[in-house]
């Protein structure tokens, strides 16, 4: 199987859908003339022409609002913000029209719209460009959201996402584009709202998304070398979120810890770490910890961002914790 | 461009227009609209029903039988039965919330209106939206928005898949003068304007942003908001139904002709308050009473009776039907079932099985 970049397989799997269904388009900043801020379009334009592949104004309400109405009326459009921090000034148009029209009109009206970009942090960019919006975009009905954290599910996914006749919020990474797995040349899809077991293990269970995981991921392998096996759940989506496989998972484990990039207050962490107690609460060894960023926004100076992100020193904190190791 | 006889508007400064000072009427007579003699009649009786639904509703709604928010329409009605009787009844409408009229005109049934009103399954959104959100897109008529502003992107998004698809449907997106002041309308105009999408935004200038008058919320000339994009645009004379279908006739024409946007600011009136709950403390009554003056329907009504169209006997007969079927709507809204308990889960997501948090 040939080695792909993130950024790579989220073209590929746009190219294979516009492919596939004259309907499906994609605008956003830059996605055309310059290729992509992040090279997630690169080619597009070349392929599929101006018709399909459009340059947008900066002007986040309005191509994200221009893309509800065209979903409404039939098309199916992939909305690409160069950031999601860009998508609060057009965030209406998700949370109040995307979300929402379908339930207003009684079920008269599908949108099946992807909006898709980076999100969350990406090294010093400050406070405005580092917000990581899974708990906030899953807190609203009507939205599915999509939080991959490696190439091969991000484009079974992303795949899916276009099919899927509801909006879809689909997050990626500044910092994960470059990032390379083994992804088949045949085509698949994944189902959305499916988590995966990435690491087998008996002692804790640990549940991190996107960016988070791959910190979760070398926390799990330090443990591993000390003799304590993680069993690692990358849930994918976030919404609908895979509470089963967690839950059987924590049945086993009876220790669990949730890793994710968003603030604490009524994040995924906090989400998972309720169903757990409810479901799972006489199975539980020790109390749900959880490693988020913390309460604050993301600060410039070096050092202080390196406090503020989620590492893995923090998340073997956290299994010491619910172990009992420390 | 209509000429006022008078120009009651500093060039730089909106303000509300007196009725005495709207934008010349058309001189033109129905034949010359290509209004047939028997569609006069269902002019007036289009209007007729919305005044009557309306004055019904708000009956009902003093009486208790359903909550929420009414914003009522009356006064505006020659804007939404002129419009649909210049465009296709394919071309695709959205509007804000005051929506009740053009709901109505786009083919939303009385019974299916005040169902909604009820919050009732027989309503036009199943009663999931309400008064402020009535849908019905197998009419093409696509809400009922109450966001100010933030349908206006949509209306340039139906246009653009219309476009994309080379259909020749046209979309046409009305608003109140409040929303003339939100960023929605700039980033849409520019969007459409860059694009050439076939879309025509309305501004119904009622003179009041909720109790805010226009000289109070906005700089500058409404209409005078398309120039920084090259928009074509221009006034129309909004109690005046012909006037209306004039002019929506020819820009529909132009917009499927040249595919390229359009801006129109029709003055208007709402004789009613903002919501139920509006006293009106911001405006006169001599203003009011100078626009009940020329009032749209009965100036329909001076027209059809003074050339010989219809007869007061006529005109009696309509509006005896209209009231039936207002009275009929609203038996047909106290006898329709509420939506049962477990439709709360129904159409939030496409699926049936979603599985929702619990």
């Amino acid at each position: 199987m040939p080695q792909k970049q993130f950024r790579e397989v989220i073209r590929d799997a746009i190219q294979e859908e516009m492919d596939r269904d004259e309907t499906v388009f994609v605008m956003g900043e830059e996605v055309a003339e310059y290729n992509g801020a992040y090279k997630a379009t690169q080619g597009l334009l070349d392929r599929f022409g101006e018709k399909r592949v459009i340059d947008t104004p900066i002007s986040e309400l309005g191509f994200a609002g221009l893309g509800v109405g065209a979903a409404m009326n039939g098309l199916r459009p992939i909305v690409e913000f160069m950031t999601f921090n860009f998508a609060l000034v057009g965030v209406d148009q998700i949370i109040n029209n995307a979300a929402k029209i379908r339930y207003m009109s009684g079920g008269q009206i599908k949108i099946p719209i992807v909006f898709r970009g980076p999100n969350g942090s990406a090294g010093q960019l400050g406070a405005t460009h580092s917000v990581s919006f899974e708990s906030m975009y899953a807190h609203f009905p009507g939205l599915i959201v999509i939080h991959p954290s490696e190439p091969y599910d991000a484009k079974g996914l992303l795949k899916s996402a276009i099919r899927n006749d509801n909006p879809v919020i689909f997050l990626e990474s500044e910092q994960m584009y470059g990032m390379k797995q083994e992804v088949p040349e045949e085509e698949y899809l994944l189902p959305i709202g499916e988590a995966e077991i990435k690491r087998k293990g008996n002692d804790v269970t640990v549940v991190a998304d996107g960016k988070m995981y791959h910190v979760a991921r070398t926390a799990a392998d330090q443990l591993a070398k000390e003799g304590v096996e993680v069993e690692l759940i990358d849930p994918r989506t976030i919404k609908p979120f895979d509470m089963k496989t967690v839950i059987e998972s924590v049945k086993k484990t009876n220790r669990c810890v949730v890793v994710d990039e968003s603030h604490p207050f009524g994040g995924v962490a906090a989400e998972v770490g309720f169903q757990i107690q409810r479901d799972a609460f006489d199975y539980l060894d020790a109390p749900v910890q959880r490693v988020t960023i913390p309460d604050v926004p993301a600060p410039f100076s070096r050092p202080l961002f390196d406090a503020w992100l989620p590492n893995p020193s923090q998340v073997i904190d956290a299994v010491n914790t619910v172990t009992y190791r420390k | 461009m209509t000429k006022r006889k008078k120009e009651p508007i500093n060039s730089r400064t909106a303000s509300i227009i007196r009725a005495t000072d709207l934008p010349a009427a058309t001189k033109k007579n129905h034949k010359q609209l290509g209004i047939s003699d028997d569609d006069l009649g269902v002019l007036y009786r289009s209007m007729y029903l919305q005044r009557r639904f309306e004055e019904r509703a708000m009956q009902m709604y003093q009486k208790g039988k359903f909550g929420g928010f009414l914003h009522l329409y009356i006064g505006q009605e020659a804007v939404s039965t002129g419009t649909a009787y210049a465009l296709q009844e394919e071309d695709d409408f959205i509007t804000a919330y005051r929506d009740h009229g053009l709901g109505l005109v786009k083919g939303i049934t009385a019974n299916e209106s005040m169902a909604e009103l009820f919050g009732k399954e027989g309503g036009c959104s199943r009663g999931k939206g309400g008064s402020m959100h009535y849908f019905k897109t197998e009419k093409h008529f696509w809400g009922g928005h109450a966001i100010v502003g933030a349908h206006l992107p949509l209306a340039a998004g139906l246009a653009f898949a219309n476009k994309y698809r080379g259909e020749d449907r046209i979309a046409i997106c009305f608003f109140g003068d409040g929303a003339i002041d939100q960023g929605a309308l700039n980033e849409s105009f520019n969007l459409a304007q860059l694009w050439k999408l076939p879309v025509i935004y309305v501004v119904e200038n009622n003179g009041y942003s909720m109790g805010t008058a226009v000289q109070r919320h906005s700089a500058g000339r409404l209409m005078d908001r398309a120039k920084a994009y090259g928009m074509k645009h221009d006034e129309v004379n909004g109690m005046d139904l012909f006037s209306v279908i004039d002019k929506f006739s020819k820009v529909a024409k132009d917009v499927r002709k040249t595919g390229e946007p359009w801006f129109l600011e029709v003055i208007t009136y709402r004789y009613r308050g903002h919501s139920m709950s509006d006293p009106g403390n911001y405006r006169t009554k001599e203003e009011l009473a100078e626009y009940k003056r020329i009032d749209p329907i009965e100036r329909l009504k001076i027209y059809v009776l003074e050339n010989g169209h219809l007869t007061e006997k006529e005109l009696d007969a309509i509006n005896e039907e209209v009231e039936k079927e207002v009275l009929e709507s609203i038996d047909f809204a106290e006898n329709s079932p509420f939506p049962p308990e477990e439709q709360l889960y129904e159409d939030v997501y496409v699926e049936k099985d979603f599985p929702f948090l619990r």
